[in-house]
């Protein structure tokens, strides 16, 4: 408890790799919700002790695919009612997880926790400049009022540079 | 005479052929290159010692040829081959393995057809589940479909009984689906039942279960929802009641049980998942198991089927404090997720619900509890958020086992 300001976690965490499940890696995080915090979202420090794989190849074959569709990619439901992911939409699905980790930490309190549900619809909307942009809406399913609720969110992505949410 | 030694003949080879067996024989798979090569194996071929079974005779070089080889003449074939330079591939190392594998195959999938076509390993329509259910009780003499009541867009609600007799015995209580969007916990109910029903008579522990007590099984407790995730809202997880005065639908089912009703952890607000409803009992999905359960007046043990989050809970939710019975409800809790852990490693967290999970209001297993049924048990399947409710169907089988060693566990103890 941090007298006026909030109450303030201290975490140690491990961080395992959804697609490689032997694989695990440490990490220390600091957590700080503000009081009265209906309007800021809690401050949040990590440090992550080790390295991440590298998904270059992936990242790049993704990319290029992603740039050599003549339309928009445009998807909706996943995974579907079955939960289902069709292979070719599965990094689609991850930048989705993405883009909810952003919104979910924007709208976390000491009471909430929250999930990505399913991505309800998807649309890439193509740029000028080197960057995929989706548009996301996504269902987050909160535990303790057990609402599944929609947010719209837009991810901006590129191998090198990682990813960013631009609005939501 | 002729006839006679043919007849005997026939019978001596029919009974060779009963006792032979294909032990270490190979089947080769031979590509000749040229007309010459197939002269070779033509040759081979009348060699009748060797003993020599061409699936496919050499006929023509484009062709290849299958042959089947003794044991003991395998090496030496080989040797013949590669002496001259012809090329062969092993197309069955050992035909007696496959011989074994295919036989025991039949006789699974003879068992297997009784039951014909249900795919347990998937996700069903509300009518194809009712469907199995009658499958069920007409396959089984100890297995009864019932009514008890019927849902607010007057589906049925059907309970499966297992029964071998006796009178109004202890019964167990066991239901899925109250919450729609929780498919696995619907479809484990189905591999559950069918799984218990096929065991019994040949598994120690379900025969010892079944011959002292009845179980009530309840797969789809809260039909409207069920249809309502298939046809316009995968994410609908109350009943399907009009609210008076709202424009917002259902009631949180699990929050309209008479117990603590109204308190902590539950909405007051007609459009929340988690809204309470009017009064007690006003959802008739609840008040048809109220009623059956109280008219009964003898179950032992109550058991609910939820997903997702891996949880093993007992009372209370309404109130933070312990139940009576807290050491007893905690050891065998932890009994049962040791089970359910022993089989993929899946780990269930135990505990009290508002300890484990969140401070809720108007739950089943509190009433259920607190009319005296002392053992009461709500379980969170799989996943803890990957994929939460839309769980990949093909996790439904191995969720249904794990799900079904800790059923049993506590299922065991309420016997013993």
């Amino acid at each position: 408890d941090i007298d006026d300001v909030g109450h303030k976690y201290y975490l140690e965490l491990e961080l395992e790799d959804v697609l490689d499940k032997d694989r695990t890696v440490n990490c220390t995080a600091e957590v700080l919700y503000h009081l009265g915090s209906k309007n800021s979202a809690p401050d949040v420090q990590v440090t992550v002790q080790g390295e991440l794989r590298s998904t270059e190849e992936a990242d790049k074959e993704f990319y290029n695919w992603i740039r050599s569709l003549e339309k928009e990619l445009v998807a909706e439901n996943i995974p579907d009612s079955h939960g289902n992911v069709p292979p070719e939409l599965e990094p689609i699905h991850l930048l989705a997880w993405v883009a909810s980790g952003y919104v979910i930490w924007q709208n976390s309190t000491e009471n909430t926790k929250f999930h990505l549900a399913q991505v309800k619809h998807v649309k890439q909307v193509k740029r000028s400049d080197e960057d995929l942009q989706f548009d996301f809406v996504v269902l987050l399913h909160e535990m303790v009022s057990q609402e599944v609720l929609p947010w719209q969110v837009t991810l901006l992505w590129h191998p090198q540079r990682g990813a960013r949410v631009s609005q939501s | 005479a002729n006839m006679k030694l043919i007849l005997i003949f026939s019978a001596l080879i029919g009974a060779s052929l009963c006792l032979e067996t294909f032990v270490g024989h190979q089947v080769l798979r031979i590509k000749t290159k040229n007309e010459q090569e197939v002269k070779q194996l033509q040759l081979l071929e009348s060699l009748e010692h060797l003993e020599l079974d061409f699936w496919i005779n050499p006929s023509a070089p484009a062709l290849p040829v299958d042959v089947r080889i003794p044991a003991v003449s395998v090496q030496s074939v080989k040797a013949f081959l590669e002496s001259q330079g012809i090329a062969y591939s092993i197309l069955i190392e050992d035909l007696q393995v496959v011989l074994d594998k295919e036989k025991q195959d039949m006789a699974e999938s003879a068992l297997r057809h009784r039951s014909s076509t249900f795919d347990f390993g998937a996700y069903h329509t509300l009518d194809d589940i009712n469907a199995e259910l009658d499958n069920l009780a007409s396959e089984y003499s100890f297995v009864e479909k019932i009514q008890i009541g019927q849902s607010y867009e007057k589906r049925p609600l059907y309970v499966l009984k297992f029964s071998t007799g006796g009178s109004n015995r202890p019964a167990i209580w066991l239901d899925a689906g109250i919450h729609s969007r929780e498919w696995v916990t619907q479809a484990s109910a189905l591999w559950i039942a069918n799984k218990i029903a096929s065991d019994y008579g040949t598994d120690e522990s379900i025969t010892s279960l079944l011959d002292k007590m009845d179980l009530f099984l309840l797969p789809v407790a809260n039909p409207d929802g069920y249809v309502y995730t298939h046809t316009m809202n995968r994410m609908w997880r109350k009943t399907r009641s009009k609210i008076p005065g709202s424009i917002c639908v259902g009631v949180d089912p699990n929050r309209n049980w008479d117990a603590g009703f109204g308190g902590p952890g539950a909405s007051d607000s007609p459009c929340s998942d988690s809204y309470h409803g009017p009064h007690a009992n006003s959802e008739v999905e609840v008040k048809s198991v109220v009623d059956f359960i109280k008219n009964h007046g003898n179950f032992k043990a109550f058991l609910t089927l939820h997903s997702y989050s891996q949880l093993l809970m007992y009372p209370y939710g309404y109130k933070c404090t312990r139940p009576d019975d807290y050491a007893e409800l905690e050891s065998l809790g932890r009994a049962a997720a040791s089970s359910i852990r022993s089989l993929y490693g899946t780990t269930f967290q135990v505990g009290t619900i508002c300890k484990t999970i969140y401070q809720a209001s108007g739950g089943s297993i509190d009433w259920s509890y607190d009319n005296g049924i002392k053992y009461s048990f709500a379980f969170e399947l799989r996943d803890t958020g990957r994929y939460g409710f839309l769980l990949p169907a093909n996790q439904i089988v191995p969720a249904a086992r794990e799900t079904w060693l800790g059923l049993k566990k506590i299922m065991e103890h309420v016997r013993d």
